[in-house]
């Protein structure tokens, strides 16, 4: 049985399945169902000044009769007095001794503020801190979250004053809501933080009431841009992650993954893009804490399916397997084959290539059922059909490569190539 | 003969066999099934070509007018059919979803949603052009004649309607079972396709009685015949005018005019055929309260003219079956019936149906019978078509390819031209029609 202990920054956890800063997190009674429930850790929801919120707060996109491709929200840090916060982290640490507990802080923008807080927060015995700088509404006006987040230069002075009194592990999180998330990681690294965990949530408008004209959430008429997060959002979060992984400043440092985490799978494509543990919020609003028994169960079947003993076997694998362009090999060729048994006619593939692809399918008319077949010498390989294609495996992408050796793009011009010629 | 039911009873016998979603959740959950596809079988498979996955798309995508006036404009009757039409052999039959050995996608309910809502909240999807001064007149406010009305009025037609009976609607109002529509859903259905107006329906005219048909040819620029078919076939055996003995036709007719209270039935009731009428007759006959009811067809299940889905109804309605079985002889004794005689039949080599011939045994049975209901088969109005002077073959009048008969500026279709098929046949037969006429009065190529 693989052993799914987890170690962040010498914060220990008996899987790495935490609850990221938010509404799950935001007081005893959810944490300790959470716990009951087996997550790892938590992130507390993030405390700081005084706040008041508004409803309604939230609005999802939905597609297809599928509820929940992606959440939005516009509540700010939590709104409970911040004693009452401590004094219940006091409480589920000692009723709950092996879970991970981290305190998400966002202060005041001066320096006196940030060292009260992260006093006050480890004096309650928690296990690391994470700096909130990327909560991307309400806050941001207030010089506080996603300001900090976008300028590398105010992070890192932040980050400074925090390490001047931190004595516990200190991670920075960041917000997506910029170019590129490498500059400002490498601000905070030589600000002293000791890890890094990405993406909060992302600036959005979700949809719009087509009677009222009023876009969700509609508080009273009126709308915010709020934060965007759930499945739609993992693509995102996992390129970013990954630009971290890539760059020489930023690789080595510990990162913790977040954004649009479900399953069990999602959380191995963050550990395998490099993320050392993960952290799931929009899943659990969905569904209930109840979900984290499939994510262990699933994590570890597949470690033992892969032979990979503890997490750390496996942490960073796929991050080699993301190249530059110019680099992938030009020769790969691969060619769309059709099961005929396998097949439904549903001409899914057809549509879709004869529209907006390359016309590779042919169409031989029947009553009721046509029959595709793919023209080998049009396909361009680019997988729309298999895509489209309802049954699983009817259409397999097949090797017929152009030339034996491997030919990047570079290669392919220096030797003055022919270029496609329809 | 049989003890009545309660009206509880026969309320909840005869109640809608295929229930509507309840609530739009349900129906959109549904329509997000469908996997829309391109050239699509299920729209190959409908008489009409309805857009099957146009109008299931534009539910899901909360467009419900769109997605009746996606139906209507293939087929008027797109309301009635969605409860009527055996989809297992149309566009449910087809669903690529039966391929993978799922349930297909339930197009007829969701046609249901979309067209009930329009017909409830009379949602006018359809103008017609102005008047263009032409008149055409039209036999039969059946689901034919209806369709060629409303396609004809829509190009600025005035349509007349000629129809014998009191209402419209043609066998959907008097034929078709029960339990699958309603005499008040057929009426908002008539209402519905002549709301567009520029149709005027004269009720309890009769061609060969109140009008002739060179009359009409006089008054009208064109004719459209959908008078469908009559009563029941003869089955030519002694003993078929005893009391007892009913035609389907008429039985069903009895039942679709009147409170189900009123109508007979017996207590062991022999049907004879298998298609869809027969079905139905037993069906109702059991539904009724008869304590037996027998279905007698001269093939075996294999050959059944019904769908599996009819016949499985008139299994689950406790109906029995002997199959191999050709009436004979009747008998009856003081006048009641008491007795049905049949041949034990085989199948030998294939006739012209392509099915294998049933063929006499010499071996007889007797089934103990009060009530026998003929259901083998219409007879089209042969004397009124061949009086007309119209080409036909045993009735059943022929055209073109246009949709003309052999007097000029004379079409048909329907039951009248194919014998006895299925509602949705006669919608796209009276399409052509309206499509032939327009050519024929020059006013579309
Ligand atoms: C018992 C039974 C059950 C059926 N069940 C189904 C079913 O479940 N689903 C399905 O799709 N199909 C069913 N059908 C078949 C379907 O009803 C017909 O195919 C369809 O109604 C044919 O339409 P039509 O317009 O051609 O003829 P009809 O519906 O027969 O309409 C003809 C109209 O012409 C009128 N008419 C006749 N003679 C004259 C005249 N001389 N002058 C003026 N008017 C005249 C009639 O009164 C009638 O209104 C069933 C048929 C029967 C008999
Ligand atoms: C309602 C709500 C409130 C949130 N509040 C906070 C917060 O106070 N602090 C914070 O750092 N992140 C906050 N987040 C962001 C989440 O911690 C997380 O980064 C984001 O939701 C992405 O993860 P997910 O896709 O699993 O939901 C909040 C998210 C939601 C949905
Ligand atoms: S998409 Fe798949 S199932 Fe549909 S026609 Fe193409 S190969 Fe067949
Ligand atoms: S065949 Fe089935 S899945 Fe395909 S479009 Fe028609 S209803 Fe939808």
């Amino acid at each position: 049985m693989a052993n799914l202990q987890s170690n962040f920054l010498g914060i220990k956890s008996p899987n790495p399945f935490w609850l990221a800063s938010a509404p799950p997190t935001d007081k005893k009674i959810n944490v300790l169902r959470a716990f009951e429930a087996g997550w790892g850790g938590v992130v507390w929801k993030t405390l700081g000044s005084q706040v008041k919120n508004v409803s309604s707060r939230y609005s999802t996109l939905d597609y297809n009769g599928q509820k929940v491709m992606g959440f939005n929200n516009i509540e700010l840090i939590s709104d409970r007095p911040l004693e009452i916060n401590l004094q219940e982290i006091r409480e589920v640490l000692k009723l709950f001794p092996d879970r991970a507990m981290v305190v998400s802080l966002m202060a005041d923008n001066d320096r006196k503020s940030w060292h009260e807080l992260v006093k006050k927060t480890q004096d309650t015995g928690a296990h690391g801190i994470e700096l909130n700088f990327g909560c991307p509404h309400g806050m941001v006006e207030r010089g506080m979250g996603a300001a900090v987040g976008q300028d590398p230069e105010i992070a890192k002075m932040v980050v400074e004053w925090v390490m001047e009194v931190a004595k516990i592990p200190v991670i920075t999180k960041l917000s997506p809501n910029v170019h590129s998330v490498v500059p400002i990681g490498k601000s905070v690294i030589k600000g002293g933080t000791n890890g890094l965990s990405l993406i909060n949530t992302i600036q959005s408008v979700t949809g719009i009431d087509l009677d009222t004209l009023v876009p969700n959430p509609n508080v009273g008429g009126k709308s915010v841009f709020g934060g965007y997060c759930g499945p739609a959002v993992k693509p995102i979060a996992l390129k970013m992650l990954t630009t971290l992984a890539q760059d020489p400043d930023t690789r080595n440092i510990p990162v913790s993954g977040i954004g649009g985490i479900s399953t069990w799978r999602d959380a191995v494509e963050f550990m395998l893009l490099g993320a050392s543990n993960v952290q799931v919020c929009t899943a659990a609003m969905h569904y209930g804490f109840r979900i984290v028994r499939d994510m262990c169960d699933g994590l570890s079947n597949w470690m033992d399916e892969k032979g990979y003993t503890s997490t750390s076997d496996f942490i960073g694998l796929s991050v080699p397997k993301i190249t530059r362009w110019e680099e992938l090999d030009i020769n790969y060729h691969i060619i769309a084959n059709i099961d005929q048994s396998k097949c439904i006619h549903c001409g899914l593939c057809y549509i879709a290539c004869e529209d907006t692809s390359h016309q590779s399918i042919s169409i031989e008319k029947g009553m009721p059922y046509n029959t595709y077949t793919v023209k080998d010498e049009e396909c361009v390989g680019c997988n729309l059909c298999k895509i489209v294609c309802p049954v699983d495996d009817c259409i397999t992408m097949e090797e017929h490569r152009k030339g034996p050796e491997y030919l990047n793009w570079i290669e392919f011009q220096k030797r003055g190539l022919p270029l496609n010629d329809h | 003969m049989s003890e009545y039911l309660s009206a509880e009873e026969l309320k909840q016998h005869f109640s809608d066999i295929h229930p509507p979603f309840e609530h739009a959740e349900g129906a959109i959950l549904e329509a997000n099934r469908c996997i829309n596809c391109y050239d699509a079988p299920c729209t190959k498979s409908c008489p009409t070509s309805i857009d099957v996955p146009l109008f299931i798309k534009q539910i899901s995508s909360g467009n419900i007018k769109g997605s009746a006036r996606t139906i209507f404009s293939s087929n008027i009757m797109g309301g009635g059919c969605s409860k009527v039409c055996p989809v297992e052999k149309l566009c449910e039959g087809a669903c690529v979803y039966n391929l993978r050995e799922e349930e297909p996608i339930s197009i007829a309910k969701l046609q249901r949603y979309s067209t009930e809502k329009a017909i409830h909240e009379k949602w006018s999807l359809f103008e017609r052009k102005p008047s263009n001064g032409k008149k055409v007149a039209v036999v039969g406010a059946g689901p034919a004649g209806l369709a060629c009305a409303h396609a004809l009025s829509l190009e600025g037609i005035d349509v007349t309607v000629f129809e014998k009976e009191g209402k419209g609607g043609g066998l959907m109002t008097y034929g078709v079972a029960a339990y699958k529509v309603t005499p008040e859903s057929c009426q908002d259905e008539v209402d519905y396709i002549t709301s567009i107006g520029g149709i005027d329906i004269q009720y309890n005219k009769e061609l060969g009685k109140d009008v002739t048909l060179a009359g009409l040819q006089k008054e009208f620029d064109a004719v459209f015949v959908g008078i469908g078919v009559g009563v029941a076939r003869e089955l030519n055996i002694p003993g078929e005018n005893l009391k007892g003995v009913v035609d389907a036709i008429s039985f069903i007719y009895d039942l679709r005019t009147n409170d189900y209270s009123k109508i007979t039935v017996g207590d062991k009731v022999a049907v004879i055929g298998m298609g869809m009428t027969a079905i139905d007759a037993a069906t109702q006959s059991k539904r009724l309260g008869a304590k037996e009811v027998t279905m007698i067809y001269r093939r075996t299940e294999q050959e059944k003219p019904c769908t599996d889905v009819e016949l499985d109804l008139a299994k689950l309605d406790g109906c029995l079956f002997e199959w191999l079985a050709s009436p004979k002889e009747i008998i009856g004794e003081n006048g009641k019936l008491k007795k049905l005689v049949c041949s034990k039949m085989k199948l030998g080599e294939p006739d012209s149906s392509g099915r294998r011939a049933p063929v006499d045994t010499g071996e007889i049975f007797t089934i103990e019978v009060d009530m026998i209901i003929k259901a083998a088969g219409q007879i089209p109005f042969e004397e009124l078509v061949s009086g007309s002077a119209l080409q036909n073959k045993g009735g059943k009048i022929s055209i073109n390819t246009s949709g003309e008969t052999n007097l000029k500026g004379v079409f048909a279709g329907g039951d009248a031209v194919n014998g006895g098929k299925e509602v949705v046949d006669a919608v796209q037969a009276g399409k052509d029609g309206a499509k032939g006429i327009l050519q024929y009065l020059k006013l579309s190529y």
